[in-house]
């Protein structure tokens, strides 16, 4: 069995306002590397804040969130953007790409940031991803010169250029089009099988989900359905 | 770190907002370069007027006075010893003006390392002589190399050579006002009668103006033994001895050590002319105030264009905290913009703050009271231009910090979520 990259154990988030409720009633479950795993559920059923909460971006819970083995919980603020930057790849329905950068630039910066690689390495990897989602002939342009899709792409690009253990994504198709849903999905998969990259996706598109290895359905906060890994 | 990353995106989203950030840094650039205008021509100001009075002015002054007898006879009366005593029998003695021995006291003072230099002098009441016309004034017998080295007195000769004295006997320079109410010019003779009657004939040599109407009026530069002559007084014979000393600040000091160790009247400059000092701080207080204020202005201009810039790029500051930039790098991203509108203003500002001053300096500035003055006094001194690029580092900094706080607590999700 694959390790596994991800744990959530007995995660409970409280919202105060306008009256304190609980967003996330105790979730527990664990994603392996390689895996394809949806998160569905109705509007307010807390799939988005379970994924914030998993992003390290959310610290405001209770339990034990495990990435790669290491205890997240409590740490700090500058030690969890490292672990960001590092480990996880985000994807949102809105793309985020810096409208002052190009292309090839808003996917290096993570990787500038990080210092791993040279910059002339990071601009070879850039272009090396830009290749797997088929849009390299773009990489000089401004991202208000792309099509949604195509600047899609470049925000999974930019995900990708750490390799990072999970890639997590925020209804990544919820603002494209079913042809460019289909290809953002394709490639996913493609990640997946060829890269044997780990992907966790909100979604509300039940044909995105029904598609991908494994769905955890949320209500009220709770885990109603996650099929075994 | 990656430090230039930062500063990467800072000139990034810089060139974004390109428009107002020129004109935040066109604000530091103004507040700087009149900052700089201001000060040196207010400097170069104050040296003036100074100048007028305290470069001709000795920083120490050693002269006679004429005084009443220390004791009077009744005194010693032991009987009355606690009585009101009117019998004044004992005038003022006439010891003359004359600071007695006073080759030895030159020597000493030469000698004296605190000391730059002793200018001896003798003056005296006389009247001026010209036809039938009579001017109460007064003849100074100087020397003239020592007097133009310490009281820089050829800025005040408009006419003839200051120096012709030591080799014209008796010639002499006269005020302005005595030329142009007697009609003099160089080369004609004039009379001077002493207060004991001697009648001379000088030749003038020249003219001087001191920009002050009373000095032009009444003055007359002579040397020192045509002086003496003209008196009827030996050699020997000096009225006042004027001492320029290495550090002005030790006038007070010295000036009773000397009077105890010559047994002399003294008077020095702080004590003679404390009300110029005063003048000279509050214009430089104002003009200090005035620069500072402009860069408070200029400051408020850096913190408007970053908040706008903040607010504009809530979803760029959101995906660099998703993908690994921490809060300090983000603040530091900001502080990185208002520091490069800061310094970029702030250069600017010492240029034109220096081109301005150049203007001033040229701009012609022509009155009868300053001779030798032909355009406006303005001082150039790196400080200003130090004081002033820290200034502008300083301001925007400051201006900088609560915008970048501000950025630096965004918190991602609720810009992301948002959406």
């Amino acid at each position: 069995m694959n390790p596994v990259v991800i744990e959530a154990q007995g995660i409970t988030r409280l919202f105060h306002d306008p009256l304190t409720f609980k967003v996330l009633n105790d979730v527990s479950f664990k994603v392996r590397q390689g895996e394809f795993v949806s998160v569905i559920g109705k509007s307010g059923s807390g799939k988005s804040t379970l994924l914030y909460v998993l992003s390290t971006m959310d610290t405001d819970y209770t339990g034990k969130l495990y990435l790669d083995n290491q205890l997240l919980t409590d740490l700090s603020g500058n030690e969890l953007a490292k672990v960001r930057n590092e480990k996880i790849g985000f994807v949102f329905q809105f793309h985020y790409l810096l409208s002052e950068f190009s292309v090839l630039q808003n996917i290096m910066i993570p990787a500038l940031k990080l210092g791993k690689f040279s910059p002339t390495e990071i601009s070879k990897r850039a272009m090396e991803r830009l290749d797997w989602l088929g849009i390299p002939e773009q990489s000089v342009k401004m991202p208000h010169q792309l099509s949604g899709g195509q600047k899609q792409r470049v925000a999974i690009a930019r995900a990708l250029i750490n390799d990072p253990l999970i890639i997590m994504g925020d209804e990544p198709t919820g603002n494209l089009d079913q042809k460019n849903s289909d290809i953002v999905f394709d490639i996913f998969k493609g990640l997946t099988r060829n890269h044997n990259q780990t992907m966790l996706v909100v979604t509300h598109d039940n044909d995105f989900a029904q598609r991908t290895d494994r769905i955890i359905e949320l209500e009220d906060g709770k885990i109603i359905s996650a099929p075994a890994e | 770190m990656k430090y230039g990353l930062i500063l990467n995106i800072a000139w990034h989203l810089l060139k974004a907002r390109m428009k107002q950030s020129l004109v935040a840094a066109a604000g530091v650039l103004f507040g700087i370069a009149l900052f700089i205008a201001l000060v040196s021509f207010m400097t170069g100001l104050n040296q003036m007027l100074d100048g007028l009075i305290l470069n001709r002015t000795p920083h120490i002054r050693i002269y006679n006075e004429i005084r009443p007898a220390d004791s009077q006879p009744i005194e010693s009366a032991t009987d009355y010893l606690t009585s009101s005593h009117f019998i004044r029998s004992i005038k003022p003695r006439e010891v003359g003006r004359s600071i007695r021995n006073s080759d030895a006291i030159i020597t000493a003072l030469r000698r004296d390392e605190r000391v730059w230099n002793v200018a001896p002098k003798v003056s005296a009441q006389v009247f001026y002589q010209s036809g039938i016309i009579s001017i109460a004034g007064q003849i100074n017998g100087i020397d003239p190399a020592i007097e133009k080295e310490l009281f820089s007195f050829g800025d005040y000769v408009i006419k003839g050579e200051i120096t012709d004295l030591n080799q014209i006997n008796n010639g002499i320079f006269i005020g302005k006002g005595i030329a142009d109410k007697m009609l003099l010019a160089t080369g004609d003779l004039i009379q001077i009668n002493s207060s004991k009657g001697e009648i001379t004939m000088l030749k003038v040599l020249g003219v001087l103006q001191f920009g002050l109407a009373d000095v032009d009026d009444t003055q007359s530069y002579t040397s020192l033994s045509t002086a003496q002559q003209v008196l009827g007084e030996p050699a020997s014979y000096i009225t006042d001895l004027q001492i320029k000393l290495k550090d002005i600040n030790l006038a007070p000091a010295l000036a009773s050590e000397y009077a105890k160790r010559f047994r002399v009247d003294t008077i020095d400059i702080q004590t003679a002319n404390a009300q110029f000092e005063t003048g000279s701080d509050v214009r430089s207080i104002i003009s200090y105030a005035v620069g500072v204020t402009l860069l408070v202005v200029a400051g408020f201009g850096i913190y408007n264009i970053l908040n706008m810039l903040i607010y504009e790029k809530m979803d760029s500051i959101a995906i660099l905290k998703a993908t690994g930039f921490s809060g300090s790098d983000v603040r530091l991203i900001f502080l990185s913009v208002s520091t490069l509108i800061g310094v970029s203003g702030g250069i600017g500002g010492l240029i034109v703050g220096y081109g301005l001053s150049l203007l001033i300096d040229n701009a012609p500035f022509e009155t009868q009271a300053l001779p030798t003055i032909t355009t406006f006094p303005v001082y150039y001194n790196p400080t200003y231009y130090f004081i002033g690029i820290v200034f502008s580092l300083i301001t925007t900094f400051i201006a900088g910090v609560f915008p970048a706080r501000k950025a630096a607590k965004i918190d991602p999700v609720v810009i992301i979520r948002g959406k």
